[in-house]
């Protein structure tokens, strides 16, 4: 303000000075007046100037206030909306077998996941988003997927706490269980069309838990976690069993760390129980015409190892990356079946022992050769083992009774190529040739889209 | 008997060795925060570099390593705006660390605390992966690196108040040296007014507002798309008509495009180092603007 004040008088000197040259001709006036004017555009334009920085200065001070954040976020109702996020996702498939006839030989079916899906065009389940904080101590995650026969299902739903205990992360709910490593990934960020083998046989797809998952993370510079998950244990492998308490456990462990810059991997393993009750599958009698309904009881014991290593160029996986993943599972049951209980055959209703020890792995590996370019091989096979059936044992019915029970080896081998124009969108191409069925081969090419709307997911290593 | 005890024995005094008990564990998602840190802690903290400047901000892999040592970590300084979010978010809800949740102490969201450019008019992922928040990659401008460093020197007195003296020792003497060297900066850079540059991504534009030059194009045709062979000759003709004086690439981006362009229409390549790390010279904070405008003045020349 003060200096304005000088530079005015300073201005208005040079105005009246003049008015006393009155000896001056026009013409000498006139220069006069066009430097004169001339001067005070530039005082003008210095006024200006000093204001702006003076402006600026006040501005700075106010904003190098550690306290005040400079921009606050805005203040509306509408600031608290959860984050959403829309999967789109859908395939075009080209089955060289009828996909009403696919099984996987040897392994009792269950879960509604197992096999290619239909010929053609195929919408995808499209998966709605729901996430937020709750409170300082909890957020909440809601994971709703509409199938494209218009069922809509709770995919997940559950609560989460991190911290409370420190190292402890808890969550309840509705949750893909923890076991091994795919099976916590939505099905959107998988590298391939559809679940291993080994997942469709042992899960029915995915393994979803309704229960308490709890983890701890310990405070060592290498990567180190505990993990226990218990429930209902309502889905395959399990039952409903109307019964109190819990119907299944889970203990795991994982370790991880760096291999350089470049690399690094998580390497885990997996044990769970579920308990199973009249847990019921579909097979032919002997005749090969009666579709008949048997029924397990019993104790489901699953364990698993599982390993992911990545690698990038520098740690950057912009360009170039690859990333390898395998796991193996066992799975022992053992309790009683039930031969048909509907009751369309003579034997119906007949109980006896039931054994099995089946295992299945997969190895996968994918390329990203170029920036939004990846290809994928996947190489896996099942060991159905030899099931013990106490009623083919003592003579009551055949092996024929049961085919879906026979000696089998499934394989598969699956080739990818997919494209992302950007991380929201990717297509990919896949084929297949999957020899799940007894003997016989199944070839498979399916072409898939998957588009995310909305927030931008974070992924998981 | 005797074994285990000696294992257990020594592997409680490797724990009581390893940084996870040093006064403050400091995490940094980027290696400009690190440096920062380094600077202002000095021997009392013990900072963990989650990235290194060859790696995009954007797509670091939220690998176990960092989340054992989000574990352990009393201050989290990332940029905050988003820049981390494919990332960071897997990192804080697995770690089990309240302490450096968003809203407590421990946790520093740099472009919060600083006058951010390019707030979009348009949320619109038709626009590409924009930041709702603002252009995030704000440690470009030195000014932005004095507030946030004024940020950094209070919450660590607050999560070590034993040693509060020291930080204020160090931060005054950071202070006074970093604003010493922005007056030298600037007059180094003078030259730079107007310079007209085409970098890859939008992630040079806090340099360009502090040094006045101007940004006429970008590599990328959206931001996080990477460029299309018909979006190369579309710039080769636009430069063609309108020149530029530099073509700019960062330490983490592929050369491949960059060098393209600048056969093509003759505009020479500048490879900033973007953070510390990203070139030879740029070893610590101050190196990291030298440099900068070292290899900015070498175009000019």
């Amino acid at each position: 303000m003060f200096r304005k004040n000088i530079l005015a008088a300073a201005v208005a000197t040079v105005f009246v000075v003049p008015a006393f040259a009155f000896a001056a001709d026009d013409a000498e006036i006139k220069k006069i007046r066009e430097e004169i004017e001339s001067i005070k555009d530039g005082y003008e334009t210095r006024i200006r100037q000093l204001e702006q920085r003076l402006e600026k200065a006040e501005q700075s001070t106010a904003t190098a206030t550690p306290a005040a954040p400079a921009q606050s976020a805005p203040a509306s109702a509408n600031a608290f909306n959860p984050a959403i996020s829309l999967i789109l996702g859908g395939q075009f498939n080209n089955l060289q077998r009828d996909p009403g006839t696919y099984q996987i030989g040897g392994f009792i079916p269950g879960g509604d996941e197992i096999g290619p899906g239909n010929r053609s065009f195929n919408l995808g389940e499209s998966e709605l988003t729901v996430s937020a904080s709750i409170d300082p101590y909890f957020s909440g995650f809601f994971v709703m997927a509409v199938t494209p026969e218009n069922a809509v299902s709770v995919e997940e739903g559950y609560v989460h706490s991190t911290g409370l205990v420190p190292g402890v992360t808890l969550k309840f709910g509705r949750f893909l269980s923890g076991f091994g490593y795919l099976n916590e990934i939505h099905a959107h960020a998988w590298d391939f069309v559809d679940a291993p083998l080994v997942h469709q046989a042992f899960f029915g797809g995915q393994l979803k838990e309704e229960g308490l998952q709890a983890r701890w993370l310990a405070p060592t510079p290498v990567f180190l976690e505990f993990g226990l998950e218990t429930g209902r244990g309502a889905n395959f492998p399990g039952s409903e069993r109307n019964k109190n308490g819990v119907n299944s456990g889970m203990i795991f462990a994982h370790v991880g760390d760096d291999v350089g810059i470049s690399n690094s991997y998580r390497f885990g393993a997996s044990y769970r129980v579920a308990h199973a009750q009249d847990r019921p599958y579909d097979d032919f009698d002997a005749s090969g015409t009666t579709l008949v309904t048997n029924a397990f009881t019993g104790d489901s014991k699953m364990w698993g190892v599982d390993l992911v290593w990545k690698w990038a160029p520098n740690g950057n996986t912009v360009d170039r990356n690859f990333k390898f993943q395998a796991e193996y599972l066992r799975r022992k049951e053992d309790g009683d079946l039930v031969f048909d209980t509907a009751g369309l055959t003579p034997a119906a209703g007949a109980s006896g022992a039931y054994r099995s020890s089946q295992s299945g792995w997969y190895m996968q590996g994918a390329y990203q050769f170029m920036a939004r370019w990846r290809v994928g091989l996947r190489y896996e096979e099942l060991d159905s083992g030899n099931t013990d059936v106490g009623l083919v044992n003592s003579g009551t019915l055949t092996a024929a009774d049961f085919p879906r029970l026979a000696q089998n080896d499934p394989k598969r081998t699956t080739a990818m190529i997919d494209f992302s124009p950007s991380e929201f969108s990717r297509f990919r191409l896949q084929f297949a040739r999957d020899e799940a069925r007894f003997n016989e081969a199944d070839n498979q090419v399916f072409l898939q889209y998957i588009m995310s709307l909305g927030t931008h997911g974070a992924h998981k290593f | 008997m005797n074994r285990w005890l000696t294992l257990a024995g020594a592997a409680a005094l490797s724990l009581a060795c390893s940084p996870v008990f040093a006064a403050v564990n400091v995490f940094a998602c980027l290696p400009e925060w690190a440096a920062l840190a380094s600077e202002l802690g000095g021997d009392k903290v013990s900072v963990y570099q989650a990235s290194n400047a060859l790696q995009d901000p954007h797509r670091i892999e939220a690998r176990p390593s960092l989340v054992a040592r989000m574990r352990s970590a009393d201050l989290a300084i990332c940029t905050g705006a988003e820049l981390e979010i494919g990332w960071l978010p897997v990192l804080l809800q697995t770690a089990g660390n309240q302490k450096v949740q968003p809203g407590k102490p421990g946790f520093i969201a740099a472009a919060e605390l600083v006058d951010r450019l390019e707030i979009p008019t348009r949320l619109d992922r038709a626009e590409g992966d924009i930041h709702p928040a603002g252009n995030p990659h704000i440690q470009l401008d030195p000014h932005n690196v004095a507030k946030v460093a004024a940020v950094v020197t209070q919450r660590l007195q607050q999560l070590d108040p034993a040693n509060a003296a020291y930080y204020d020792t160090r931060g005054k003497d950071f202070q006074a040296r970093w604003q010493q060297a922005i007056g030298r900066w600037e007059k180094e850079a003078a030259p730079l007014k107007g310079l007209r540059i085409v970098p890859y991504h939008k992630n040079t534009v806090y340099l360009s507002h502090w040094l006045g030059m101007s940004e006429v194009m970008y590599i990328e045709p959206k931001p996080g798309i990477p460029p299309s062979a018909g979006h190369l000759s579309e710039l080769v003709v636009r430069l063609q008509a309108e020149p530029a004086d530099a073509v700019i690439r960062t330490a983490y981006q592929d050369p491949k495009a960059a060098s393209w362009l600048s056969e093509k229409t003759k505009i020479p390549v500048v490879e900033l180092p973007y953070t510390v790390g990203g070139t030879p010279a740029a070893r610590d904070l101050f190196g990291l603007f030298d440099d900068t405008i070292a290899r900015l003045n070498k175009v000019k020349k």
